[in-house]
């Protein structure tokens, strides 16, 4: 009945970058990998949320990549991407990147070497 | 049976309890077998996720139109290895042709290295991922899939017809079977541990 212009209706099927407000950037670029686990606030709040943002604060009980939340919900990564970003800043969930090291944007020693220990273990 | 059960993690770790991703990318031409190298390995079925052409290739394209935004996507799978409770690899397929450059940048940010699986008998649709990998410092390594067991070139032959340097490995695999990913998964991580070392 309120007619509230403010928020996604959450009976309506949209365009996915409606989702985003036509942005394809959030204010915190993050990469396509980084990991999102929601957060107690995002957990008591879902019945507040709009229903993308409840889907993925319920998907990411498990910790889950920015690329898998796209798979899940068959939209694009950008929109993915946004949607996580903005999420993130109201501290629905929280996230997890790769820490960047002496070598800029590559992993550094230390990583390499967990990782190059958990391959084998495989 | 846990190893470093207690220990300090070696890499800083944000401490709330959410894994940190590291990534390697899978490059090669069309049908090469990137999905099944993924498949072969991975603890998930692969995933499909698609990129909006426009999203990343705004400077580059002057289309300028809105309304093409969504218009054109490229389809990338890729696949999810947890190496232990607090890491997990992630491997994105990328298509290797030059028009697929676009996303290239995006894929690379952060990643470990890539493996560039090759078909020696459509070598050249690996050309724009080697010459990408190494004009921009992307550590990598080629793996060469052997369809039906068998190569129609040797590696040496791969190697010169690529024109890559010693350093770089060439490898031999069967994207099919999870002993040779993994084998080359060690290979690129080493290759990568490498030049970090140097």
């Amino acid at each position: 009945m309120s007619d509230d212009f403010d928020g996604v209706d959450r009976t309506l099927r949209v365009r996915p970058y409606a989702l985003t407000g036509g942005r394809t950037r959030s204010a915190n670029d993050l990469p396509i990998e980084t990991i999102v686990k929601a957060t107690l606030r995002g957990l008591s709040l879902t019945s507040q949320l709009t229903l993308e943002r409840k889907r993925i604060v319920t998907m990411c009980m498990v910790p889950l990549s920015i690329a898998e939340i796209s798979a899940h919900m068959h939209i694009p990564l950008g929109v993915a991407r946004v949607l996580v970003g903005d999420m993130s800043a109201e501290a629905l969930l929280e996230t997890n990147r790769m820490p960047v090291g002496r070598l800029g944007d590559r992993p550094d020693i230390k990583l390499l070497e967990r990782v190059l220990d958990g391959l084998q273990a495989l | 049976m846990a190893f470093r059960r207690s220990e300090a993690p070696a890499a800083a770790d944000t401490g709330n309890g959410v894994p940190i991703p590291v990534k390697i990318v899978i490059a090669g031409g069309f049908a090469v077998g990137k999905t099944t190298f993924v498949g072969s390995i991975s603890e998930i079925t692969p995933l499909t996720t698609e990129a909006a052409m426009t999203q990343v290739a705004a400077g580059i394209d002057d289309a300028g139109d809105a309304t093409t935004k969504t218009s054109t996507t490229v389809a990338m799978d890729f696949g999810r290895i947890s190496l232990g409770d607090d890491l997990i690899l992630y491997l994105f397929g990328t298509p290797g042709q030059d028009r697929f450059r676009f996303m290239w940048d995006d894929l690379v940010r952060g990643a470990i290295g890539a493996v560039v699986l090759v078909d020696t008998s459509r070598l050249e649709d690996c050309f724009s991922a080697v010459d990408y990998f190494e004009s921009n410092g992307v550590p990598f390594i080629v793996a060469v899939n052997a369809f039906h067991g068998r190569l129609h070139h040797s590696l040496d032959a791969v190697r010169s017809a690529l024109g890559i340097p010693d350093e770089v490995p060439v490898i031999r695999t069967d994207a099919r079977d999870r002993a040779a990913t993994k084998l080359a998964l060690l290979e690129v991580v080493q290759h990568a541990l490498l030049r970090a070392s140097s």
